[in-house]
């Protein structure tokens, strides 16, 4: 019998799970090697568990949300999460330190309809995760691996490494020593395939921190190369605004 | 020994687009630094046009810009982000596949004849070094060798250093003597543009008989070697003696734990490093597991993967991990290769994020040597 695959989505933009589909040299591969159980990007079918994998978009926004995934953790053998929404509670993530009452006053013309949690969090800070698919979308390539490496047995090959590492392997000029451009790559876990240094633009840190991201250092350097402190701590509150090392860098900036 | 004094031409500037024209007809590829997104790029070059004439870098720890230099010379700038070492040690490659069977079907080294022209005398140190890691010792790397066989370098003697260079105190520049195919000296002044011309290979000779050019005279001769002097003068940045020993005997110093405030462990120095050998081996396989291929790509001492052993990486914290690699580089190498494992080009300088400075951290331990004299010598 075929490894079970599902697919879950809670609160997020659809983009990572899209991901799934936009490998479309590999699809019919992946679709050959596991039975897609639950996908409703992808299919209307919906079967039972318990499932093989669990790849699990978005963050934790609702009460609803905190329920429902401890049922598909109960019901995963492995569980992944995908993208900065499920990994360090997306750019939603802003809101957790704001009042959140005010914040929604200020968004909705009827705020009295909107019943989500204060805060948005990652999948990690309720249930258990196996493996982490950082992004913002996630890269297909990881992804692919990740499949690949779990059906038989052995880890995935994530690299921990930063963003920089990226750019000196594909040779990018680096854009802060040579322009002054703020770039968050040294602090950001590589893995997107040095999207932005690559075509001349500042890593966004959409990865999420790398491991002991010494982002204070970081800040310091943007600084002395003219960036104010509202332009620090918007680079630190983006996609991945929620991960410590770079929520707490982003209050060092704020005020 | 001075290779220049017996198989040296001069020849007019124009000389250069014959000499690639030569080079092109031999069935070389001609590589070169060019300009790229604001940095020099090693890669290919049709023409003299492609060489960033004019140009110098302004360099500093954790700046490299280029600007206007002060007149029309082909090579004042010095070195491209990256040296050709990835020309014979590639960033990534496949080394073999193999199927349901386990053969393994090694995957072919491409070797296009590749001629690099400016290769710096730091550069070609460390071209040196190389051959030392990858050929030295039981283990040969046969990769290696083929691509270095495919390469005929083509040295530029330094005339004016970045301010970010120190081969003069690493003993590897600025001026060659051994280790290229030929060499240039570039003169320009009170109105000549030359190029002294050096072979330092059979190879090298070959070319240069096919070149226009007359004998250098002794003047020209005198002039190249003093504007080598000049360049080594001009050096500001120095590395002090006897780092080995400081760097053996400065295992536990404050000194790791504030450099650690300031690094941010993201691997630029090594990877811009000529010399940085360290490589990682990854298996990838197909989704329905029928094939399977092994890559290699460069690592750095800088990652927590790096020292992962069993039951965990051995290298936690950045003070440890940059200690690992100015202590490889300055002193271990010694032990390891018989020579430093740097050769002074002060790439890691520029190119780190935030401007960390070897040369700068062996002279703060060297200010705060909390053993030396009396227990250094015990040591030895
Ligand atoms: S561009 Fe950014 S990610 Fe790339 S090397 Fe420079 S600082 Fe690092
Ligand atoms: S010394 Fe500089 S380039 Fe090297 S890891 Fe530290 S911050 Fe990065
Ligand atoms: S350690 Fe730095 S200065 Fe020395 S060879 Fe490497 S990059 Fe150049
Ligand atoms: S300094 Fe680090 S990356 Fe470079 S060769 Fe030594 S251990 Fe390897
Ligand atoms: S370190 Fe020396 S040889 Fe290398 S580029 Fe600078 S001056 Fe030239």
């Amino acid at each position: 019998m075929k490894p079970k695959l599902a697919v879950w989505k809670f609160s997020s933009c659809d983009g990572c799970q899209l991901t799934l589909l936009d490998c479309e040299d590999e699809l019919l591969d992946i679709a050959e090697a596991v039975d897609i159980a639950y996908f409703l990007e992808a299919t209307r079918t919906q079967r039972e568990g318990p499932y093989d994998i669990s790849l699990v978009e978005g963050s934790i926004s609702t009460a609803h949300e905190m329920e429902r995934i401890r049922e598909i953790r109960r019901d995963s053998r492995l569980l992944i999460t995908i993208g900065a929404c499920a990994t360090a509670g997306g750019i939603q993530a802003l809101r957790n330190t704001q009042d959140h009452d005010s914040l929604r006053a200020s968004v909705y013309p009827s705020p009295q309809f909107i019943d989500a949690l204060a805060t948005s969090t990652p999948i990690a800070d309720h249930v258990p995760v196996d493996y982490e698919l950082r992004g913002c979308p996630i890269d297909k390539h990881q992804l692919i691996e990740a499949i690949t490496a779990l059906l038989k047995g052995r880890k995935p090959t994530l690299p921990d490494y930063s963003q920089c590492a990226e750019c000196k392997l594909a040779g990018t000029a680096c854009v802060m020593v040579t322009k002054g451009i703020p770039c968050l790559g040294p602090v950001t876990q590589g893995g997107c395939g040095n999207l932005c240094p690559s075509i001349g633009r500042g890593c966004y840190g959409c990865f999420g921190p790398k491991e002991g991201a010494n982002t204070e250092a970081l800040a310091a350097e943007l600084a002395a190369l003219g960036a104010g402190q509202r332009t620090i701590r918007d680079l630190f509150g983006g996609f991945t605004a929620g991960a410590p090392a770079f929520a707490e860098e982003r209050k060092r900036h704020d005020g | 020994m001075d290779q220049a004094a017996a198989k040296s031409i001069s020849m007019g500037a124009n000389g250069l687009e014959a000499l690639i024209s030569v080079l092109e007809a031999d069935g070389y590829d001609v590589w070169g630094a060019r300009e790229r997104d604001g940095a020099l790029v090693l890669g290919p070059i049709a023409s003299i046009d492609d060489l960033p004439r004019g140009r110098i870098e302004q360099a500093e720890g954790g700046s490299v810009r280029l600007v206007e230099g002060p007149r029309d010379a082909f090579f004042d700038h010095t070195l491209p982000m990256q040296s050709a070492k990835r020309l014979v040690y590639p960033a990534e490659e496949r080394l073999f596949v193999t199927g349901e069977d386990l053969l393994i079907e090694e995957t072919p080294v491409e070797t296009r004849p590749i001629a690099v022209i400016g290769v710096r005398p730091c550069d070609l140190a460390a071209m040196e070094t190389l051959t030392t890691v990858f050929e030295s010792g039981p283990f040969r790397d046969t990769r290696f060798r083929q691509r270095r066989e495919a390469l005929l370098l083509i040295a530029v003697n330094c005339m004016r250093p970045a301010s970010t260079c120190f081969c003069a105190s690493m003993n590897t520049g600025p001026r060659a003597e051994a280790g290229f195919d030929l060499a240039l000296d570039e003169l320009l002044e009170d109105g000549r543009h030359l190029f002294v011309v050096s072979a330092g290979s059979a190879r090298g000779q070959e070319i240069l008989d096919r070149l226009d050019g007359e004998a250098a005279s002794k003047e020209d001769l005198q002039a190249a070697r003093d504007g080598s002097r000049a360049c080594a003068e001009a050096q500001t940045r120095r590395m002090a003696e006897g780092a080995e020993q400081l760097l053996k005997r400065s295992y536990d110093h404050p000194h790791w734990a504030e450099v650690a405030e300031r690094c941010l462990s993201c691997t630029n120095c090594t990877m811009v490093c000529p010399t940085c050998f360290c490589g990682t081996v990854e298996d990838r396989s197909s989704l329905d597991g029928s094939e399977a291929e092994r890559w290699r790509r460069w690592d750095s001492c800088f990652t927590l993967d790096f020292s992962y052993l069993h039951g965990g990486s051995v290298r936690k914290e950045t003070a440890s991990r940059y200690r690992q690699w100015i202590t490889h580089k300055l002193a271990h190498w010694h032990d390891q290769f018989g020579s430093s494992g740097c050769v002074g080009c002060g790439r890691c300088i520029g190119w780190c994020p935030v401007g960390i400075d070897l040369t700068a951290e062996v002279a703060a331990l060297a200010a705060n040597d909390s053993s030396s004299g009396q227990q250094g010598e015990e040591r030895r």
